[in-house]
């Protein structure tokens, strides 16, 4: 039997929310099954109405579900505000003692959350593990690894943490075997459990990648939705000898990254859009003094403040263009978690080997969400530092030319006092030297050169990913994270009978050659779909192909999509 | 590599230098480069950083490693930089606009990490390069372009700030007194942790105010009394609040406490910049998300 189950724990900031989605996430992982969790919150630390949504299926999930088939509702208002999204048949868990609800349906479970948490756990905060516990005992599981697990996620806060959290769970676990004999509607089968496959989000992605490509030295200012990677490297800098240093500002942050990467190590630094505003001077001054500078972008609605804790894909055209003057770059958007890892590390190389800033754009939904990834290949992952010298045999070249190489437009690299040749980098337009001119001849060679490199990397860029791959009747075509919708959106049409295809681009700037464009059919109607208002990919595939995009589907209400939504608008229009 | 005494000639750039002739700024780069000479530093193994202004191209007239980067960053880069490669000697070096309004925020900081590097301000009280603006050191009612009834403001003290804000040394040089300017830049390089050094540099062609005679009728050093103890902060408070009549120059605040270079358990080893990236080191990142 195929599993496809959506669970959402809903509740307030502050009730643990996350660390139950997290918790029940790697449970199911390790049993087996592919999940997607996909986290909605407001931008407050308690209260208010956040929920977490969990997919669980026996086939890899990038995307969320439109019907839940459990609702977990740790407060009053959850009941209110989210039973119209359970699925007619679905299992909802609340607190009948806390809530003024009160239903007939047998698929609805008042359990006393509260009382149990104070009783098992000595806290109104237990509240999520006895939930957790209930929900357990409906799915059918067993109590043992999610005693295990609490005591994982738990262990360094104590051993009472940990036993509270335990005798929680317990409570609502064995509460439910009590009172709800035979109920074995919505139950997920158990696999065979081992720790294989990883539960990882995009910002964990993303750090990881950076750390296995060498990342040396970080500099961030925290902003949602990038400072969870922020927080990763900073966990583990200690163990890869990574130095972590959080700015004063945006301005700073990037800044200190281009002195690193001047000095020769990987750097980077991660923030949002607004944050991101800030550092679009040093991005054109590393573009200016051709330093290697990964920058991640995590993308949220704006302008200015926007929606903190919400998704967007507002800021592509902002990156590609962001700074005065032109200069070469990439930019990337990964659409899942594996590919966020595998582009970090790309990232990393095309920065070192162009000499020039890289940029990896993310968002809320992305970065947020949790993926299961079957393996992480290291392997995958060659490490290329592009033109420096880490010979001391240079000690010999006197006159070091820190800006030659017009032919390609990378310049041989040295790295300041590795040898006794010594660099000049300037921001001001300069000679080869490196120092500042006001020639108009040297201005138009550097110009040349810098522009060269877009050229270079432009051959690097890979080409979308296309499935199915024959011609179809209709392409869905995205970037970055409308990955997995747009993904299960072709799988639900052609389940239908419809004729699709998608078309999604990860690695979107400098546009690369249309070979694929071939396979598309004269007629084909495509489908842009983005999270954003103007449909800011299709312009740059329409400028860039001639192709016009038949129907653009836009969301700009800080949510993802789901598949159904897609199909539902694809639908009206064919 | 072998050791050899390094020469002012080892420290001769190519380029050619775009001051005005009598600017202060020729003082302060002989200054640099007997200093360097006297403490044996060869070219290799300094990096300056410096931002936008007249200060800025300092680096330029000078053969070492050099990083001319954005106006008011100069110490986010200089950071970045001895954090990847603390084996090099690091300077920062800017004018009073680069450092006291454009890069305000970062000096604060800067003093706060004391990352062992050395900050050079240039501070002719006026905007040089955009040709006479005015500066946040400018005197109240000081008159220039942008200013044209005076400027309305007080003028910043830096070393009343760099005080306050605990800088592990606090200095001010003049460029008229470039035997006394060498040795302030020689301690500076050999404090560790973050040394502070506001220059009076007379600016010829803008400031008809604050001239070469102006300041020289008017500093004395510090150091020469006898009784001045540049640990005890509020003395330095008291010294750094004098201004006018009589300015003084020296080390005006001097203490020990932690460099963040120091306490970095990344780089006790070896500079990060010389440590090789070894794939197999990460074979076991993966086991906490499985």
């Amino acid at each position: 039997m195929a599993v496809d189950v959506s669970i959402r724990i809903a509740g307030q900031a502050g009730q643990g929310i996350q660390s139950i989605s997290a918790i029940m996430g790697k449970i199911f992982t390790r049993h087996g099954y592919y999940v997607f969790i996909n986290q909605d919150a407001e931008s407050r630390i308690r209260g208010g109405h956040n929920f977490d949504q969990i997919r669980v299926k026996d086939q890899p999930v990038y995307a969320i579900g439109d019907k839940m088939a459990y609702l977990i509702c740790l407060d009053g208002n959850a009941v209110d505000s989210d039973l119209p999204d359970l699925d007619e048949n679905g299992i909802m868990i609340y607190d009948g003692e806390k809530s003024k609800f009160q239903s007939g349906n047998s698929h609805h479970f008042s359990i006393p959350l509260e009382q149990f948490a104070v009783q098992a756990g000595k806290s109104k905060i237990m509240v999520n593990s006895v939930a957790t516990g209930a929900a357990f005992a409906l799915m059918g599981f067993e109590l043992q690894p999610l005693l295990d697990r609490l005591k994982e996620e738990f262990a360094a806060k104590g051993g009472e943490v940990v036993e509270n959290n335990q005798n929680s769970a317990s409570s609502g676990y064995r509460y439910v075997k009590n009172n709800f004999k035979g109920i074995s509607a919505n139950q997920i089968p158990t696999g065979p459990f081992k720790k294989q496959k990883l539960l990882l989000n995009g910002s964990q992605a993303m750090a990881l990648g950076a750390i296995c490509s060498g990342l040396k030295f970080y500099s961030g200012y925290p902003m949602s939705p990038a400072t969870p990677i922020m927080e990763l490297i900073a966990s583990v800098a200690d163990q890869y000898n990574i130095i972590l240093e959080q700015a004063e500002d945006e301005i700073a942050a990037i800044n200190m990254v281009i002195g690193a990467a001047f000095a020769g190590v990987r750097a980077m630094t991660a923030t949002s859009g607004g944050g991101f505003s800030l550092m679009v001077e040093g991005l054109g001054l590393a573009g200016m003094t051709e330093t290697p500078a990964v920058v991640v972008v995590a993308q949220r609605p704006g302008p200015a403040t926007g929606l903190p804790t919400r998704t967007e894909q507002g800021d592509l055209q902002f990156v590609i263009h962001a700074s005065h003057g032109e200069f070469p770059r990439a930019v990337l958007a990964p659409g899942d978690a594996e590919q966020a890892f595998y582009l970090m590390a790309k990232a990393f190389n095309l920065a070192e080997s162009y000499q020039t800033p890289v940029i990896v754009l993310g968002d809320q939904h992305l970065n947020d969400s949790y993926y299961t990834v079957d393996h992480l290949a290291l392997d995958q992952i060659p490490i290329d530092r592009g033109s420096i010298r880490f010979d001391d045999q240079i000690s010999s070249v006197k006159d070091y030319k820190r800006y030659a190489g017009q032919e390609t437009g990378i310049s041989p690299r040295i790295l300041p006092g590795l040898s006794e040749a010594v660099l000049y980098a300037d921001s001001d337009e300069h000679t080869e030297e490196g120092h500042i001119t006001e020639s108009a001849d040297i201005r138009i060679r550097m110009v040349n050169k810098r522009m060269r490199k877009l050229e270079g990397i432009r051959r690097q860029m890979a080409s979308p990913k296309i499935s199915p791959p024959k011609k179809s009747d209709i392409v869905l075509l995205g970037w970055g994270s409308i990955y997995g919708a747009i993904k299960e959106t072709v799988q639900l049409l052609n389940h239908e009978g419809i004729d699709a295809q998608m078309i999604h681009f990860s690695e979107i700037f400098p546009f690369s050659a249309v070979p694929f464009l071939t396979k598309l059919k004269k007629k084909t109607k495509i489908f842009a779909v983005e999270n954003n208002f103007t449909g800011q990919f299709a312009d740059i595939f329409t400028q860039q192909t001639g192709s016009s995009i038949f129907h653009k589907i836009l969301k700009y209400d800080g949510r993802p999509f789901a598949p159904q939504e897609i199909v539902k608008q694809v639908k009206e229009q064919i | 590599m072998k050791k050899k005494i390094v020469s002012v000639q080892d420290f001769e750039s190519d380029d050619p230098i775009a001051w005005c002739p009598g600017c202060g700024n020729f003082s302060i780069l002989k200054a640099l480069k007997q200093a360097f000479v006297e403490l044996g530093k060869k070219p290799h193994e300094i990096a300056i950083v410096s931002g936008i202004g007249q200060a800025p191209k300092t680096p330029h007239y000078l053969r070492c490693n050099a990083f001319n980067g954005l106006h008011g960053r100069t110490l986010p880069v200089a950071t970045g930089i001895k954090l990847a490669n603390h084996d090099l000697t690091v300077l920062a070096e800017g004018g009073d606009g680069d450092g006291y309004a454009e890069g305000g925020n970062h000096f604060l900081h800067a003093m706060r990490r004391n990352i062992e590097m050395t900050y050079l301000v240039h501070n002719n009280q006026v905007y040089g390069l955009t040709k006479g603006q005015t500066s946040p050191t400018s005197g109240l009612g000081f008159v220039t372009k942008t200013s044209p009834t005076g400027s309305t403001s007080p003028q910043l003290n830096p070393l009343l700030l760099a005080i306050a804000s605990d800088c592990s040394f606090v200095a001010r040089g003049f460029a008229g007194e470039v035997e006394h300017l060498t040795a302030l830049i020689k301690d500076a390089i050999l404090h560790k942790g973050f040394a502070f050094i506001d220059i009076l540099q007379p600016c010829v062609t803008f400031n008809r105010v604050n001239t070469f005679k102006w300041y020289a009728d008017r500093v004395y050093p510090v150091d020469d009394g006898p009784g001045y103890d540049s640990s005890d902060r509020i003395t330095a408070f008291t010294k750094a609040l004098q201004w006018g009549d009589r300015i003084p120059i020296g080390i005006i605040y001097r203490q020990g406490r932690p460099t963040l270079d120091g306490q970095l358990s990344a780089i006790t080893g070896q500079s990060l910049v010389t440590q090789q990236i070894d794939s197999e080191s990460f074979s076991s990142i993966f086991e906490s998300f499985k």
